[in-house]
């Protein structure tokens, strides 16, 4: 069984149809690509699997359970963890509790610990700065760890927004164009980061408009067009196939 | 051995503690009102100032709190200290009951209702409601406070009571915000779609946060109604609100150093002013209006968590993933 | 049925000042997204200025009862304009780019400021306007008695909500605010001049309220500095109720709100009159925020 399938998933705005009838599966441990021209609904598929809009039909198997109708911080208790097209950390705040607020779900202490420090609150809070330090090496910003996010370069904010993502300990993790506004050494960079979240076990979903990164990157892709799957396949299927690149260029009119 | 910084602290609280024995009995009232407001706004400081929740109904849980310990004192003979437990459960449910409903609701309409329930409440408490409050004018005859056989009644043994359960307050206050608790607060008030998104119960965090703040101020109404020993609802106006509202954010939001120094402004400083009291609100307006133009986070703004990290920054040999940074700090 | 109809056009005049409040709240919040809290106090500084040019300038002696109220709006009109103007270029526009948070708490300093000076300046006690203004006569409507006054009230408060409407639905300045509150980017680019245009809300929406405190004033006889607040929440019930930012709905909930308030204060209790405004409000925001015609209020999941 597919560690996530999206079965039959439509979302109108008004009269808008922005996701129509999307099917596909992601399977456990591998790297899925969902691209596609502006507007195809690609976040919006990404909002829909995370509870941020409900879908009018269809459902969001995670492991088997369908997710929908759970809200959003329950979504992420289950494991999907996701990062945003418009960057959204806690600007004022350092990149270190940036990253505490994704640890925040894992754990336990309430009010009272809280207030009498109890041994077991004093442990955890150390175990959660241990894991937030932890990722932020992971994505390379360990020296940044005090640094506020809004003082964060925009590449640097997004790998912020990858590290609190992962500091969730999810299962399946969903990036929304995670490349945007890299350089081609930071692109170079997150492909291999990227490799090495899914070495780590939890299997991606991303949003990516640099083909160069998708190609290498993704084992599958999923192409979609208006709101609707146009295609599904490997890189190089997808690279070939004619319905993609007419989506992508239009059609040329010499050879209708 | 302590540092110099607690030490200096340390002999400010003693020089502080001591006060009472040489000023006048005015002056130590004057005092013990500034000790109350710090409070109170050190419990709205939880609710506006950590979840940045735009709260301008507080004086409804200081309210149901003073009234809860009045009742049952006049009422029912019960010994006020103890009714001080009581007096914060039944805010801190008044708050829950009233909170649920409006939570999500957008920030400038949340203050909105906010201002209508503690305009409801203070209408419900001149109206008599239950045939319990007495109507406007209020409960009489309120038993003074007495603790382990002693009996508070002057001014200077009020001074310890408020001032000792301030210190208590600030004792808390300090440690929630530098936890778990605190911080989510924080998120949402930074983002609070981030913070459902980074798993965050968000809805769960505010409604706690409005129930201990209100616990809090119940729980210093009981004081209130021990001092005065009369108690109607002109104490507990909408302007009570809002001069808590102004301790915090004008204080600093966040900041409990930044509320104390707000208290003292606000409460203590007209007092040596008296001539001018009238002007005292006029002032506060402008104060706010030239606040938030030149130093929106308030005079003394939150200082920022310490964690102790040394031992990551002094182990990251390994390189890292996708570092390209050159070593640590 | 005497009754009735009696609370119901005591209403309809109390509601068409909440009508005339309200519009100064929702032009502003159209345009803004801001709640003028100061919006309140400016209707008393109409009350009060108005108060002050009647007696002092002896404007109904002169001028006779209609001509002499005529003028002394128009005054007040212009005046509390102008300090509405003012108000929008100290308080607000500095923190046009500021987090919501800031604008929500210089308003509430800006109406403290303005409600206590108001107090300074005509002191604490309340003040009376002249009773031998107003016409008392009653007429017979249906059979039913009712006082002129109150046809007057609601008249007057139609006239200047039709000019409204003039403006903002059948003038070009107008369709610039319409814009600018549907929004103020595509309007910019339209070449629309966005400040000019926030501007004048700023000076209309507080003139209304202004007019406002002087009808006040010559119905109730009776003005003090606090009156602002209280009508100011009811007339910010009244705007959410017609949905906020929606000029007809606004107009539709002043009325609907002073009808509900006549006949609840008769029929279930004087005391808690005020209460049931309150109750109304916060029932609207938690069941039907956009209220009869309106915009959202409360964030999305």
């Amino acid at each position: 069984m597919s560690l996530v399938q999206l079965k039959d998933l439509t979302k109108t705005f008004g009269g808008l149809v922005a996701v129509n009838d999307v099917s596909f599966n992601v399977e456990q441990g591998s790297i899925v690509g969902l691209i596609g021209p502006n507007g195809a609904g690609k976040t919006t598929v990404f909002n829909l699997i995370t509870g941020n809009y409900i879908p009018d039909t269809g459902q969001v198997l995670f492991d088997g359970k369908d997710l929908v109708g759970m809200r959003t911080n329950r979504i992420v208790q289950h494991g999907i963890a996701r990062t945003f097209q418009t960057i959204r950390l806690f600007q004022n705040m350092s990149a270190l509790e940036n990253v505490l607020s994704g640890c925040h779900c894992r754990m336990q202490s309430g009010v009272f610990s809280a207030m009498f420090r109890t041994p077991a609150q004093k442990r955890e809070e150390r175990l959660a700065v241990d894991r937030a330090m932890g990722e932020l090496q992971f994505v390379g910003l360990l020296d940044q760890w005090n640094n506020a996010a809004k003082n964060l370069s925009y590449g640097k904010q997004r790998l912020l927004e990858i590290a609190r993502a992962l500091a969730t300990q999810p299962r399946f993790i969903i990036l929304d164009e995670p490349a945007g506004g890299m350089n081609d050494q930071e692109t170079q960079e997150l492909i291999e980061l990227i490799k090495a979240i899914r070495d780590r076990g939890i299997t991606v979903l991303l949003i990516e408009h640099d083909m160069s990164l998708v190609m290498k990157v993704c084992e599958h892709l999923v192409v979609l067009e208006y709101g609707a799957v146009i295609a599904q396949g490997g890189p190089s299927e997808i690279k070939n196939n004619p319905r993609v690149i007419e989506a992508y260029l239009g059609v040329d009119d010499d050879l209708l | 051995m302590m540092d110099k910084r607690t030490l200096a602290l340390f002999a400010g609280c003693i020089l502080f503690g001591i006060l009472p024995m040489f000023i006048n009995p005015y002056w130590t009232d004057v005092l013990n009102n500034v000790g109350l407001y710090t409070i109170l706004a050190l419990s709205l400081n939880i609710i506006l100032g950590h979840a940045g929740l735009f709260h301008m109904g507080h004086a409804a849980f200081y309210a149901v709190g003073a009234y809860t310990t009045a009742i049952l004192n006049t009422q029912y003979g019960v010994p006020v200290m103890y009714t001080m437990p009581l007096a914060g459960l039944l805010a801190g449910i008044f708050a829950l009951i009233v909170a649920r409903p409006i939570i999500h609701l957008r920030g400038d309409y949340l203050l909105i209702v906010t201002i209508g329930i503690v305009e409801i409440v203070r209408i419900a408490l001149v109206n008599d409601i239950f045939g319990l409050t007495g109507g406007a004018n209020g409960i009489f005859g309120i038993a003074r406070p007495s603790m382990f056989g002693f009996k508070i009644k002057k001014p200077e043994h009020f001074f310890y009571l408020i001032w000792g359960f301030c210190l208590l307050t600030i004792f808390f206050m300090h440690r929630l915000e530098n936890s778990r608790f605190g911080r989510a607060l924080n998120y949402i008030k930074e983002d609070d779609v981030a913070a459902e998104g980074s798993g965050i119960d968000t809805a769960y965090y505010k409604l706690i946060a409005f129930v201990l703040g209100a616990f809090w101020a119940g729980m210093t109404g009981t004081i209130f109604a021990a001092k005065m020993t009369i108690i109607s609802p002109e104490s507990f106006s909408f302007w009570e609100s809002v001069v808590l509202f102004t301790i915090v954010i004008l204080g600093g939001m966040g900041s409990i150093r930044g509320v104390l120094v707000g208290a003292f402004l606000i409460i203590g400083l007209p007092e040596l002013f008296r001539e001018l009291a009238m002007w005292r609100m006029l002032v506060f307006g402008l104060a706010m209006i030239l606040m938030m133009i030149f130093r929106t986070q308030g005079l003394i703004p939150p200082p920022p968590r310490k964690y102790d990290v040394l031992a990551y920054l002094k182990d990251a040999i390994k390189p890292s993933a996708a570092s390209a940074e050159g070593g640590a700090r | 049925m005497e009754e009735f109809f009696q609370q119901l056009t005591n209403g309809l005049a109390v509601g068409g000042i909440y009508a005339l409040i309200a519009l100064g709240y929702t032009m502003v919040y159209g345009v803004l997204k801001l709640i003028n809290f100061a919006h309140g106090d400016l209707f008393t500084i109409g009350a009060f200025l108005g108060l002050t040019l009647l007696t002092s300038l002896g404007l109904t002696d002169h001028l006779g009862a209609f001509a002499g109220v005529v003028v002394l709006a128009a005054m007040v009109i212009v005046l509390v304009g102008l300090i509405g103007f003012l108000l929008e270029r100290t308080a607000y526009r500095p923190l046009r780019n500021s987090p919501r948070l800031s604008a929500v708490v210089s308003a509430l300093g800006a109406s403290i400021f303005f409600q206590n000076a108001v107090m300074l300046i005509w002191g604490a006690r309340p003040l009376v306007y002249p009773h031998n203004i107003l016409p008392k006569t009653i007429v017979s409507i249906f059979g039913m008695d009712v006082p002129l006054v109150r046809i007057i009230m609601l008249g007057t408060s139609l006239v200047l909500m039709y000019a409204l409407y003039y403006l903002t639905h059948k003038t070009k300045i107008g369709a610039a605010i319409r814009a600018a509150a549907i929004d103020q980017g595509a309007a910019k680019l339209m070449g629309i001049d966005v400040n000019r245009v926030i501007a004048l809300v700023f000076c209309i929406g507080p003139a209304l309220g202004g007019a406002a405190g002087v009808m006040v004033g010559l119905y109730y006889g009776q003005i003090s500095f606090t009156m602002g607040w209280l009508y100011g929440l009811k007339a910010f019930t009244a705007a959410i109720l017609g949905g906020i930012g929606n000029i007809p709905g606004a107009m539709v909930g002043g009325l609907l709100l002073g009808v509900i308030e006549s006949l609840g204060a008769a029929y279930i209790s004087i005391a808690w009159k005020d209460a049931i405004s309150f109750l109304v409000l916060i029932l609207i925001l938690i069941i039907r925020p956009t209220g009869l015609l309106g915009e959202r209020v409360a964030d999305k999941v």
